[in-house]
Formats: C-alpha cells, structure tokens, sequence
C-alpha cells in the first residue's frame, strides 16, 4: 500500500497577508477547509502532474496570448493556477453591490461632462482633469447615449489589504479583457479537476456571452427590429484575439475587422457572400484612437473609414462609447470616492486605495518625502508598465522616479503599498501564498450585470506584487459561494 | 426552392475556409505523391524519378532559385521542410493554420485544437524522417492527420453555406491534384528494354498512381479483365463513384453551387456553374483512348487551367465584396 502524500500545506505561511483560502470566515459553510482537505489528498506530486497536463491542454486548444518583443510573436498560454480563490456568498454581494455602484457612478460622470459639466462646475473635480485628458473626446459633447450607458463592459481591479478590506485599485472603462480566461479557467477546472470541484454548490459563469448580447441588443439604434451584433477586432495579431473569438463565439455573433465594414450614407455593412448586410452594433475592441482614419488617426489601417460619421447620425451602436477613457484615468480614480458620492449620494462600498496626485502641490511633496514608501504609477499606462514600487526599488530605481515625478508631476500619482492578500498557489517549491487581485467584470445596457467573480490573477513570482500577464502574471479561477442553504 | 436561415456569412470566412481546405487537401495529396514517388524511385536514377515531382507542380523555377543541385535529398527537404517553398507541407500547413486563427470564431473548438496540435507537430519535422522507410511513415502520419481534419470537420461543423465552401475548396483541390497524379506517368522513366518488359514495368506504375490515389482496389473491382492504361486514365478522370475522379468531384462542387444559389439565394452562382458546364463537356465528350491518344498531357494542363478558372470566377462571385486578402494564396494559382 502507498503511504497517504505529506500534506502539502503543512510548510504553508500566509505571513501577515490576507489569505484568501484559509483565513476563516463566516458563512463559507466549510467549502474553504472542504478545498484544502481535498488537494491534500491528491497530494503535490499528482496536483503537479495534473497542472502540467491542464497547462498542455491550455496550448493545444490555443488559449493564447501574443507577447510580442523586439523581433518576435510569441503565443503564450496565461499560466494557470489550479489552485482556485474562493470567494463566499457575502464577500461577493458587498463586491458585487460595489462593482454595480462604481458603474453607475461612472456612467453618470461621463453623461455630465459631456453634457453640462456640473462636477466641474461644482468644484467636485478640476476641469483640467477633465477637459485636459487626452481622453476627452469633444465629439461626444451633447451625444445622446441609450440608458446613458457609456460604459457598456467594465473591468474593476479590487485588492485586498491585510485587514481583509477590499480596495479598489483601477477602473477598466475602455476595453477590459480578460474575462474569456474566468470562462475558460472554469471549463478547465471542471475538465481537469472534477474532484475538487464535486458537491460544492459554486455561481456559474457561463452566462457572460448571453448577457453581453443582451445588453448589445439592448443598446442599438432604436427602431430596430432584429438587430445585427458585431464584434469588432484589429484582427488575429492582436495579443487579446483569443479572447475576441471567445466573445463572438459565446454572443454567436461575427468577429469582423475594420476591412469586413464599410460605411455608405452613414450606414455600417458588413460585407458579406451575399453582399452587404446592415450592422446594429459594434462591440469594439479597437481603441477610440484606432475607430476611424478620417476622425482620429488618419494612419489606423484598423478602423473603418467614415464610422464616426454613422455613429453620430445614430445608425450605429458602439460599445464602449467613444471618450470613456477619461473616466479610468488614474489621476480621475482619485475623485472616484467623492464621484459616487456627488451623483449618487451614498459613501462608495468599495473604498479606493489612498491616492495622492501629484498635480496637486500636497499630493507631490507628500510623495516626494515618502518615495521609499509608496507606488508611483504613471496616469496613463495599463499594464503595469511605468510603475515604481518604493520599499522594493533600488536607490538609482527612486531617483529615477523622483527625476520623472518632477519632470512633469501630472503625470503621476503615488499610493501607499497595500499589502494584497494572498491565495495557496501552486510553485516549485510546493504550495506557497502568491499575491492576488481580482477583476471582476460588470455588463450595462439597461442595468447592470455583475459576472460572479471574475478574474483573479496571481503574482507568480514570491513577493511578488504585479499581477499583470505581460509581467509574469498568471490566474486562477475564482469560485463565488452561492448563498448558504436555509 | 426554399430560402435558409439568415445566417450571414463574411466573405472573408467563406474565402478563408475554402483555402483552408485547399491547403489541407494539398497537404494530404502532396503526401500521397511523395509517397508514389518513393515507390516510383528507379534503381541508380533516384534523383530524376525525384525530379518528376517538381516538374508536376510546375516548381522547376522555385526549386532552382534554392541553387541546389537536383539531388532526390534536396527534394524532399523542398517539399517536406522547407517553408519558403510556398507549394511545401510546412507551407501550407502554416497557410492553413493562419486561416484557421481568422476562424476560430466560427469553425469547431476541435477542429481548431487537431488543426493547432497537427500544425505543431508537422512543420517541426526532423530530417531524419526523409531518410529511408521512415519517408513512408512520414507520409502516412501526414496524410492520416488531414484524414482527422477531414473527420472531425465532417462530425463537428454547422452544415450552413460555410460547409459548402469549404467543400467547394477541398473537392477544386482534390481535381487539381488528381489530374497531377495522372500526370506523373507523363514525367516518369520507363525501361525502354523490350515491349512486354515495358508493358509490364508501365503497368505497375500505374497500380502505383493508383494506390497513391487509394483507388487501386476500387480500381480492381470496375475494371475490365485485361485493363490498360487507358482504363486506369478513364477510371482516375472519369468514373461516377471514386471520391478522387476529376467527374465526381466536379459534379459535388456543381451541387454545392446549386445549394449556395438555391437554398442561400446566392445568385452569383450562376457564372461559376457556367464554368462546370464547359468542364464536364470537356471531360466526358471524349474517351479516355482518344484523350491519351491526343496527348494526356495536354488534356490535363487544359483541366488545370479550367480549374483555376473555376476557382477564380467563385473568387470574383463570392469573395469579391471583401478586399484582397491573401496574395499567398495567389502564388500557387499563378505558378
């Protein structure tokens, strides 16, 4: 007879951190504790094999993206974690009541300063931010929007701190990707994991592609009858492309490129065996800038000729509107809190991370004094990119950032480090806590829908806090509790 | 007639699945003709048998600019590693692969996932594979992974007008490439020793033509008592029922143009099944002795020539709304 596997959380130490699988907490009716007993009892040779052949199965159905580096395109799987990140059924109301009042409140910024401005005007935000942010988009001023939805598909990145606090730590108000992997994670476990899995009752999230087309069905032109859904990608280089083919495969709509539309007396066509066929609406995946080479960049060869034109007269949906990128700016994230509470009178239920801004004379010098102490992130950049971790940077790494904060303190906001919570994951040394964020994904066309959970993702590297794919980040799928039985 | 769903298809998946299956039943029938070749190969003059092989696929400039000598190695690393030589098997597996990433929204997770893993494995290919009886075993691995292609796509994907160009593609393919494996008896040596040796050594090369075509025992059951060549001709050209006969897959793409017309109301059908019109009269109006007689050679450069033909006129029906995509795809037609 075999001897039972060593248990493979007997080394395992959260330290001081969150952890996100066994902290105890109420109400999770054991399925945390049920988890854990029953990785224990796989053991981590056959839980590493197994991941391994997950990981197999990952690469050969193409679940890819595309890095690409100087010379080169690489496809690379988003490593996958088997080890998933339970959420409970309380966690996960207030979460969702946050993501659902966060969307509210942003689509009610971006009606008012593309209409009358009143925040500003109000002195809630100054009207730099604002009018000054190359996301701005005059085009859109006095633009009916349906539902006032301008933000159609929105992705919050929510921290935790180490009190178990969940913080947000940005909003992804323009095309937030990621949620094909919180599908596909889930397909995976399921497939690869079943005993993990077996009795506990989790919140399914294979309704994403329906609602999405709902929502887009919701928002096109009115009068419409029947209307013809698109998904708009810059096509089969682009490092998101598997997830654009989820998303039209899961809403059963056509994934075009800007060559399959043409626009003719400001009407969109697809062009189609049977010549051109009239399109409703677009879910775009190409940035504001990419949309149009006679609005925006005259050099896109992404976009589609004349689809402003046709989007203004109203014959034409687009998600997400043109200009909402000023609403996930970073230096505007900082208002988010008095945001909510100006539109919508009510303290935000998810709190933002401490944010100073550095156009503001405190916010620099504050940051400036602390810079050893504090994360300097650039406004403008996704990805990770730009960003200066201060108990982590070497001396030269702090002047440098110091040089950059000075050289144009706008650019620039800087937040104390939040010591994230962590989740048992999966590593060479044996099963170790890694530092997780969550995104959860929010769907507006009428209301709002939150899909449970949504996607978490896991620093792969000890200590480390970038969560990001492009930096060595991977994922794990995210179980939302269904509210305990009566 | 009774109108389909209104499923509209982009002409961009409907161009790209029918190169798609061209690509993939190129592979498989480039591998049937290495595999002939090799069998083919005479004793002491391995490199000129080899040579036959790029003289059918019209590829002696491409092959010379490599500026190797003609050596039966060169040409099978040509055809089976090189993937600058657009009419190679790692070339068109990467064609096909790069088509079936546009269509991943609409053909099947499985055929996506056999096409990925097929992909992978075949354009890293060892040389040591071409060496001796691992050349045939190479063969066989390629030909059975276009055979899954082929499975799966027939088991998985929705029978909508999209099926109906890939098949319009696969079946132009399979003519194509039928009436090279005819031709290969043109380019071939025989012994030019007495006539019943030659009768004999001609004959078997024709059994070969046809096991490559998996039609010797189809061949066998039909054919006359005493058969010649001629039979042999008729048989890989004319005969209703072999799945690889020039006829029958011209009358399938003629069907699937009447459903593309009939059930989808495509209208621009009209002129490709014009073109189908003048292949079949050019196909049957004469036998297969008086086609040898006058030079098969010729017919079959002809029939090419139609084919493509074919293929452009669907072009222009089908495609033509969509821009240009895809010069790659031009290379072959217009070598």
């Amino acid at each position: 007879m075999q001897p039972a596997p060593a248990d493979p959380f007997r080394d395992y130490n959260p330290g001081p951190y969150f952890c996100e699988l066994t902290r105890a907490r109420p109400g999770d009716g054991d399925a945390a504790e049920t988890l854990r007993r029953r990785i224990g009892m796989i053991g981590l040779d056959a839980l590493r094999a197994r991941a391994v052949a997950a990981e197999t199965e990952l690469v050969n159905l193409g679940i890819t993206f595309t890095v690409y580096s100087e010379a080169s395109a690489i496809d690379r799987i988003l490593p996958f974690d088997c080890i998933p990140r339970v959420i409970t059924a309380a966690e996960w109301r207030r979460l969702e009541a946050g993501v659902q009042q966060r969307v509210a409140a942003l689509n009610e910024f971006l009606h008012d300063i593309y209409h009358r401005a009143l925040i500003v005007k109000n002195g809630v935000i100054p009207g730099e931010l604002v009018f000054g942010n190359a996301n701005f988009r005059p085009e859109m001023i006095d633009f009916p929007v349906r539902f006032g939805t301008y933000v159609h598909i929105c992705g919050i990145d929510i921290v935790r701190d180490g009190a178990g606090e969940f913080l947000v730590l940005e909003d992804n108000a323009r095309t937030p990707s990621g949620v094909s992997y919180v599908v596909e994670n889930r397909h995976l476990m399921s497939r690869s994991f079943p005993d993990l899995m077996a009795g506990l009752r989790l919140r399914p999230v294979d309704d994403y592609g329906r609602r999405l087309l709902h929502a887009m069905t919701e928002i096109a032109p009115q009068g419409v009858d029947d209307p013809q859904v698109v998904l708009l990608s810059p096509g089969i280089y682009n490092s998101a492309y598997f997830e654009h083919v989820f998303l039209a495969r899961e809403m059963g709509v056509p994934l075009v490129e800007g060559a399959d539309l043409v626009v003719e007396d400001e009407r969109v066509f697809m062009r189609t065996t049977a010549g051109r066929r009239a399109v409703h609406t677009i879910y775009r995946r190409i940035g504001d800038d990419f949309l149009d080479p006679t609005v925006f960049r005259p050099d896109s060869l992404l976009g589609v000729p004349g689809l402003i034109g046709a989007w203004r007269r109203g014959n034409v949906a687009l998600a997400n509107v043109v200009g909402t990128g000023v609403a996930d700016d970073k230096a505007v994230y900082a208002y988010m809190p008095r945001i909510i509470r100006y539109y919508l009178g009510e303290d935000a239920i998810l709190a933002n991370v401490q944010t100073h801004i550095c156009r503001e004379a405190d916010g620099l010098a504050c940051t400036l004094a602390n810079l050893e102490q504090l994360v300097v992130k650039p406004v403008g950049e996704s990805g990770g990119y730009g960003i200066t971790i201060g108990p982590r940077a070497t001396r030269a790494q702090i002047e440098a950032a110091r040089a950059a904060l000075l050289a144009d303190p706008a650019n620039w906001i800087s937040q104390p480090v939040v010591s994230l919570s962590v989740g048992p994951t999966l590593t060479e040394s044996g099963i170790r806590p890694r530092h997780l964020d969550l995104r959860p994904f929010a769907v507006t066309g009428r209301e709002t829908w939150v899909l449970p959970g949504g996607l978490t993702r896991v620093a792969l590297k000890e200590g480390s806090l970038v969560v990001n794919s492009s930096q060595g980040g991977g994922s794990k799928d995210s179980w939302v509790l269904e509210e305990p039985l009566p | 007639m009774t109108a389909g769903r209104e499923t509209p298809l982009l002409a961009r998946y409907a161009e790209g699945l029918f190169w798609m299956a061209r690509y993939l039943e190129r592979v498989e029938n480039l591998a049937r003709l290495i595999d002939v070749t090799q069998t083919f190969e005479a004793a002491g003059r391995e490199d000129e048998s080899w040579f036959a092989l790029v003289r059918i696929n019209a590829d002696e400039e491409e092959f010379a600019r490599r500026g190797e000598a003609a050596s039966a190695e060169a040409i099978k690393r040509f055809y089976l590693l090189d993937a600058t030589n657009p009419t190679s098997i790692p070339a068109s597996l990467n064609a096909a692969r790069y088509i079936a990433r546009t269509l991943r929204p609409l053909i099947s997770t499985e055929m996506w996932m056999q096409l990925n893993v097929f992909h992978r494995d075949m354009t890293s290919i060892d040389p040591i594979s071409l060496a001796g009886d691992r050349l045939s075993r190479l063969c066989w691995r390629l030909k059975e992974g276009v055979q899954a292609h082929t499975g799966i796509t027939e088991g998985t994907f929705f029978r909508d007008q999209g099926w109906l160009f890939y098949q319009l593609g696969r079946l132009i393919e399979r003519a194509d490439q039928t009436t090279r494996l005819l031709d290969i008896r043109y380019h071939l040596l025989v012994p030019a020793a007495g006539r019943e040796e030659r009768r004999v050594a001609e004959l078997a090369q024709w059994g070969a033509v046809l096991r490559a075509a998996a039609g010797y025992h189809a061949f066998r059951r039909v054919a006359p008592p005493g058969f010649t060549p001629r039979d042999v001709v008729a048989f890989l050209l004319t005969d209703p029922d072999f799945p690889r006969s020039v006829r029958l897959c011209v009358e399938q793409v003629e069907w699937l143009l009447g459903q593309l017309r009939g059930r989808y109301g495509l209208r621009a059908a009209v002129r490709p099944l014009e073109r189908i019109e003048e292949l079949r009269a050019a196909l049957l109006s004469r036998p297969a002795d008086r086609i040898v007689a006058d030079g098969l050679h010729q017919f079959l450069d002809a029939m090419q020539r139609d084919l493509i033909l074919l293929a452009s006129e669907i072009g222009t029906a089908f495609f033509r709304d969509w821009r240009p995509l895809a010069q790659m795809q031009e290379q072959r037609q217009t070598a």
